[in-house]
């Protein structure tokens, strides 16, 4: 997506902020590895790593909108280009709000772990957190690669993990009229639950971004049935290079 | 109406002022436009982009028969004004060129003061009593946003006035007689920004009257102030459309290696 340009410094500005962004993806793909590290084994010591990584996620994130800004103010980029940065201010804010879901799941984890309350059985959730995770580094890799096949199947993954969350928050409201004592950790689980639903919202708006720098078509609030219609409509003018 | 092989989108918002037919142009043996169809929308701004000899200069030049000052130059096909063929011998072409405006990349005021600059090609198409052509002088100079600055001076040259200001009195040239359309070749390339964002300007405000055909180089240029934009390459239309488009998901794969600065 960075070849070929007749300003081969241009390629180098666009290669650098790929590279940038991919480890940004990196990292934020390690802190929901944690985050669920920190679920699967109620470990304090997990969830502290995913904070102190939070903020290299932050800082990552203003440097690439730096970047960002100085090509768009020098470079003045058309179609494709443009595209192609506009997503990637779009996917380094989607980046950087999964990586503060990661955080958020640590600090519940933390807080349950230090008021040594009992909790509920907590697999369902770990399955959810591995998903989302998973459609991070998905879609990620869909945008590295301008696969919108990837893409799409992030997307439709995504609506599993809003089924499993819907089915999640079901099961505790039944925990919670068995027993008015399970109100409390159900409480917590339950922001737990919604932080990954988050995320995989986030995994789906970067897979949006795959299809909007391909195909030039903005799919966001469309069904799934109209995104697959824009994607075999529209031709990949610009990107499939011979 | 706008060529809809091209873009079909493009034919529902603008009605045609110009249409080339399958146009051709040789210079000699060099075939420099090949079979050539577009429209120019009326009272719309339609840039014609393309690297160095890709034949857009060539085509502003053919749509007010300036290559008939030159031997061995010769057009065929139709380019229509409001129906009638611009390339019929049988048409005058001092009245086509009363209706089709040019102005050039280098500006070219006549040797001669800047109210006279101005009142030169209305004395050669009309009658007007002094007072009327003061109004139209006057008229044509605010309309290239230069009254402001000449208005004390208007018995001065016009060569001695700087380079934006000599575009804009070349513009004012132009607009005086009231042409249908305006072709500008390059206008901007030798002025500096500030004198290029005026001619801008002006180009938004004219193309209230005037339907304006614009060659340039500089692509921001054509994006800023075109409604509509035709990339050509070796002496062939290659894609045609909005600019919004052009510029945001050209449907060939020449277009966009061309406005985003890739080796075609």
């Amino acid at each position: 997506m960075t070849d070929k340009h007749l300003s081969s410094q241009f390629d180098n500005e666009l290669a650098q902020l790929s590279s940038n962004l991919l480890a940004m993806g990196g990292l934020v793909e390690a802190q929901l590895r944690q985050a669920l590290a920190a679920l699967t084994n109620h470990s304090d010591e997990f969830a502290e790593a995913v904070l102190a990584g939070e903020l290299r996620v932050n800082a990552m994130e203003v440097a690439i909108d730096d970047a960002l800004t100085r090509i768009i103010a020098r470079r003045q980029p058309a179609a494709v280009d443009l595209r192609l940065l506009l997503s990637i201010a779009r996917v380094t804010g989607n980046l950087e709000r999964a990586g503060d879901e990661a955080a958020k799941i640590a600090r519940m984890v933390r807080a349950i772990v230090n008021s040594g309350m009992p909790t509920l059985p907590l697999s369902d959730l770990q399955l959810a957190c591995d998903l989302a995770a998973r459609l991070i580094a998905q879609a990620l890799d869909a945008f590295a690669r301008l696969d919108t096949i990837a893409a799409f199947a992030t997307l439709k993954e995504d609506a599993a993990v809003d089924r499993e969350f819907d089915g999640f928050v079901r099961k505790l409201i039944t925990y919670m009229m068995e027993d008015p004592r399970a109100i409390t950790p159900s409480l917590d689980l339950l922001f737990i639950a919604k932080a990954i639903e988050r995320i995989g919202d986030h995994a789906k708006n970067i897979a949006e971004c795959v299809i909007y720098v391909v195909k030039g078509a903005d799919v966001r609030h469309r069904s799934l049935a109209e995104t697959e219609a824009a994607i075999s409509a529209a031709p990949e003018a610009g990107m499939g290079r011979p | 109406m706008i060529n809809p092989a091209i873009n079909p989108a493009a034919s529902e918002t603008a009605t045609a002022k110009l249409t080339v037919r399958d146009l051709n142009f040789h210079y000699g043996n060099f075939h420099a436009l090949k079979n050539i169809s577009l429209a120019i929308a009326d009272k719309r701004v339609t840039a014609l982009i393309g690297p160095s000899g890709c034949g857009k200069s060539t085509l502003l030049r053919v749509f007010n028969r300036m290559f008939e000052l030159y031997p061995g130059q010769r057009a065929s096909g139709q380019v229509l004004l409001d129906g009638e063929d611009l390339l019929d011998r049988r048409l005058d072409v001092a009245l086509v060129r009363a209706r089709v405006g040019m102005v050039f990349q280098k500006p070219t005021p006549f040797p001669m003061s800047i109210y006279d600059n101005v009142a030169f090609g209305v004395k050669l198409y009309e009658k007007l009593n002094p007072a009327d052509l003061d109004d139209r002088v006057e008229w044509a100079l605010r309309q290239a946003a230069l009254w402001d600055e000449v208005k004390d001076k208007l018995n001065a040259s016009g060569m001695s006035l700087s380079g934006g200001q000599q575009q804009r009195l070349c513009i004012a040239r132009g607009v005086a007689i009231k042409p249908e359309v305006l072709l500008l070749d390059e206008p901007c390339s030798a002025l500096d920004p500030i004198s290029t964002g005026k001619i801008e300007e002006l180009i938004a405000e004219l193309k209230n009257g005037i339907t304006i055909a614009i060659v340039t180089h500089n692509m921001q240029q054509a994006a800023r102030c075109s409604d509509f934009t035709a990339y050509m390459y070796l002496g062939q239309l290659i894609e045609f459309g909005e600019t919004s488009q052009i510029f945001f998901k050209p449907q060939r794969q020449e277009t966009e290696d061309y406005i985003t600065g890739r080796f075609g």
